[in-house]
């Protein structure tokens, strides 16, 4: 007998298809079987009543940091997973910065047995660009692909050298990999660790100004029009960065890129108001309400395709430091779908657009299955109730770490349900597995 | 307590009425300074951790000596004497400190907001003698006490800082506690040594040393790290000194009659300074120095000694 899931009466949002109405979602055998107004349900199928909630596809993020192996003290595959389907993400891409990075394809085969026994998100590595990551020679494309990877990353650092970087992007279209792209020039960098403006001269902080990486992202752009590479700009922070962008789609190139929940949430300001709190300590840093404004504006008009966390885990003893030493990053599976939430309710981003950035984009960006809920397709889906409120407490996250600037806050919108392959992995109020 | 606050870790959320009730106070503890026997018993029992993670001779000393003028004990805790090379955080650090139940902890460290999150994890007061670029109260709360003293007000009077203020806490304090005072700041160096926003904080930018000390009635002049030549900030302390430092032609020519030279210390005679300014006339640098201890007095009294150690400090320091 076929085994039956209904996800019923909810407000289904699934930007690929321009659906957004009130239907019931049928998952026969962990595939979309239907998405219907009115569907009767047999005795034997089991139900998700998602009345007053949106239904969407699963959430795929492009940039997640499991730390394992190597330091699984901060993350492990299993739980970045679990933390990922509580924050309605099905999908989420594993960046090669692990102890010993991606470079290989036991790396790869490792982070991908992890997560098939996790059981929960499908979890998709990132090899590297470089061998150790150290910018000085091409990783194994060709291998990393082969095991599994999606998309190359020497992700926490830039690659410096603009040669390694051409023939990075060159050779990776062999494999029709895109190159995935942290980006802030080193000598511009300094010793910063806060953005540079009247927020780090107040602090008497050492700052990174805006333009580290916006010279970064114009050299990429630049290397991408002469290789005809596949770039994906990561964590975009800047105005500079987004026009950058803007331009070079208007030109055509084959450019995608992220931002995260962080850049489109908080300022320099609220770094200050923190008083140093190493929870608002990332790189990029968080920059000024001009750098804001524009990340919303390119999220909002497309230029910037995805919102990805950069769920960044890091133990208490790496946090609970001095500003100038503490480990960059904060954890944003859990939070991503409220704090963007709230551009929704402050009329600054559509739904729908939320939605696609969240889905949709990110799976095109990398090619990735999913971000859809055609007859056929994997069933992976959110289930979400945009008007719940919650406070972050840190006890309750899933991820092992807590290193979030909403800890205690209370924040709005929840995913109540996540569905990977059919199988219902989170469900608000049930007890982790 | 001083005004609202437990701590001094910095003169930015100062009002004009905390930082009088700190220079107030200093007027009583410098005259105990002038008695022939320098020693009052008002912090009696009373402890004093002086925690330095950087080099200082001149702050730590001048904490000290306040401290036993007071008749508190000070216990000097540096980082290279202690457990930080071993890997210790620095909240373990102040922890057990902590349980050794010091009144104040005076704390140096080379990270800004290092103070403040110190403040946050112990029960006693702290203080802050100097976080990263951030700020350094007490040498603001000085540098004030001396202006007042020498000019009797800051109301209106205009007050010039010059050196590299990106890197300068020294600075930070002063454009606080100065523009609190009622002075107008003017902030002077190259560029490269001008930090973004600096004029959101109130002060004006010059980057002409004539033009910035015109009609001044002190010149602050900050010390030239010897790391920040090839930094590239400068091309060489030779240019520096020539464009941005002070010599007694240019003072005679520059500075108006009263105009009072100053300068927190360590001097790099022959950078920011010549000996013939630094030891001259118009200087009050040793008035700093001694000043400073009065100042640290009063904000050691004032954290150390509970709520109503206010009210009793003057009668007791002029006992």
């Amino acid at each position: 007998m076929a085994d039956l899931l209904f996800i019923e009466g909810g407000r289904v949002i699934d930007p690929a298809s321009g659906t957004d109405a009130v239907r019931t979602v049928v998952i026969r055998d962990g595939l979309v079987a239907e998405v219907a107004e009115r569907v009767e349900r047999p005795r034997e199928a089991r139900a998700i009543d998602a009345r007053g909630r949106w239904v969407t596809p699963g959430f795929i993020d492009l940039h997640v940091h499991l730390r394992e192996p190597g330091q699984e003290y901060k993350e492990t595959v299993a739980t970045g997973a679990a933390a990922a389907v509580a924050g309605g993400f099905t999908a989420i891409c594993a960046m090669p910065n692990t102890r010993p990075v991606n470079d290989t394809a036991a790396v790869t085969e490792l982070v991908l047995a992890r997560a098939a026994a996790a059981g929960l998100a499908r979890v998709y590595p990132v090899g590297c660009i470089s061998k150790g990551s150290a910018g000085e020679e091409l990783a194994e494309y060709g291998e990393l692909k082969q095991a599994g990877c999606v998309a190359l990353s020497d992700d926490g650092k830039p690659v410096m050298n603009a040669a390694l970087m051409r023939r990075a992007l060159e050779y990776a279209r062999a494999f029709g990999l895109p190159l995935t792209v942290h980006e802030e020039d080193l000598a511009l960098v300094g010793k910063g660790v806060m953005h540079e403006g009247a927020v780090s001269t107040r602090l008497g902080l050492n700052g990174i100004p805006g333009q580290a990486e916006d010279v970064m992202v114009l050299r990429d752009l630049a290397l991408a029009e002469l290789t005809g590479g596949r770039l994906h700009i990561a964590h975009i922070s800047t105005r500079g960065a987004v026009r950058a962008v803007r331009e070079a789609k208007r030109r055509g190139l084959p450019v995608t890129a992220e931002v995260t929940p962080h850049h489109l949430a908080l300022t320099d300001e609220d770094l200050a108001a923190s008083g140093y709190s190493t929870d608002y300590k990332m790189n990029p840093p968080l920059r000024a309400q001009d750098d804001v404004d524009a990340c919303r504006e390119g999220l909002a008009d497309g230029t910037l395709d995805a919102i990805a966390t950069d769920h960044a885990p890091h133990a208490v003893q790496e946090k609970d430091v001095e500003f100038d030493v503490a480990a960059n990053g904060i954890v944003g599976l859990e939070t991503a779908f409220p704090v963007c939430l709230e551009l929704v309710r402050r009329g600054l981003l559509a739904e729908r657009r939320l939605v696609e950035a969240l889905t949709a984009a990110p799976a095109a960006a990398f090619g990735l299955p999913g971000g859809r809920l055609a007859r056929g397709a994997p069933a992976d889906v959110a289930v979400l109730d945009p008007a719940a409120e919650w406070v972050v407490a840190p006890e309750r996250l899933r991820s092992k770490s807590k290193n979030s600037p909403w800890k205690g806050r209370r924040l709005t919108g929840r995913c109540t349900h996540t569905v990977v392959g059919g199988r219902i992995v989170h469900e608000e109020g049930r007890a982790d597995r | 307590m001083i005004g609202r606050h437990k701590h001094c870790l910095g003169l930015a959320d100062y009002s004009r009425e905390e930082i009088v009730e700190v220079l107030d106070l200093a007027v009583s503890m410098k005259e105990v300074l002038q008695r022939p026997i320098k020693k009052v018993p008002s912090l009696r029992g009373k402890s004093v951790v002086n925690l330095f993670f950087e080099a200082s001779t001149r702050t730590r000393s001048s904490f000290e000596v306040a401290a036993k003028v007071l008749s508190a004990d000070a216990l000097n805790w540096t980082a290279s004497a202690s457990s930080v090379t071993k890997g210790e955080t620095l909240i373990d650090t102040v922890r057990n400190l902590e349980a050794m139940r010091p009144d104040v902890i005076v704390i140096r460290h080379s990270a800004g907001g290092a103070p403040g999150l110190v403040a946050s994890r112990v029960g006693c007061a702290v203080i802050s003698a100097g976080d990263g670029a951030h700020e350094h109260p007490s040498q603001g709360l000085l540098d004030c006490f001396t202006l007042r003293e020498k000019l009797g007000t800051l109301e209106g009077k205009t007050i010039a800082i010059v050196g590299d203020i990106t890197h300068s806490r020294v600075a930070r304090s002063d454009i606080y506690g100065l523009l609190a005072l009622g002075a107008r700041v003017r902030v002077c160096g190259p560029p490269t040594m001008i930090p973004p926003g600096v004029e959101r904080l109130g002060a004006t930018v010059h980057h002409a040393l004539r033009e910035a000390v015109a009609g001044a009635d002190a010149v602050i002049m900050l010390r030239i790290q010897h790391e920040r030549i090839g930094d590239p900030l400068i091309p060489s302390t030779r240019e520096y000194s020539r464009l941005w430092g002070l010599n007694a032609r240019k003072a005679a020519e520059w500075l108006t009659p009263g105009c009072l030279v100053m300068h927190p210390g360590p001097i790099n005679r022959g950078v920011e300074l010549e000996p013939d300014v630094a030891d001259g006339a118009r200087s009050v640098i040793l008035d700093q120095v001694e000043n400073g201890v009065a100042v640290r007095m009063a904000l050691l009294y004032l954290l150390a000694g509970g709520p109503e150690a206010a009210a009793e400090a003057k009668t007791s320091a002029r006992a």
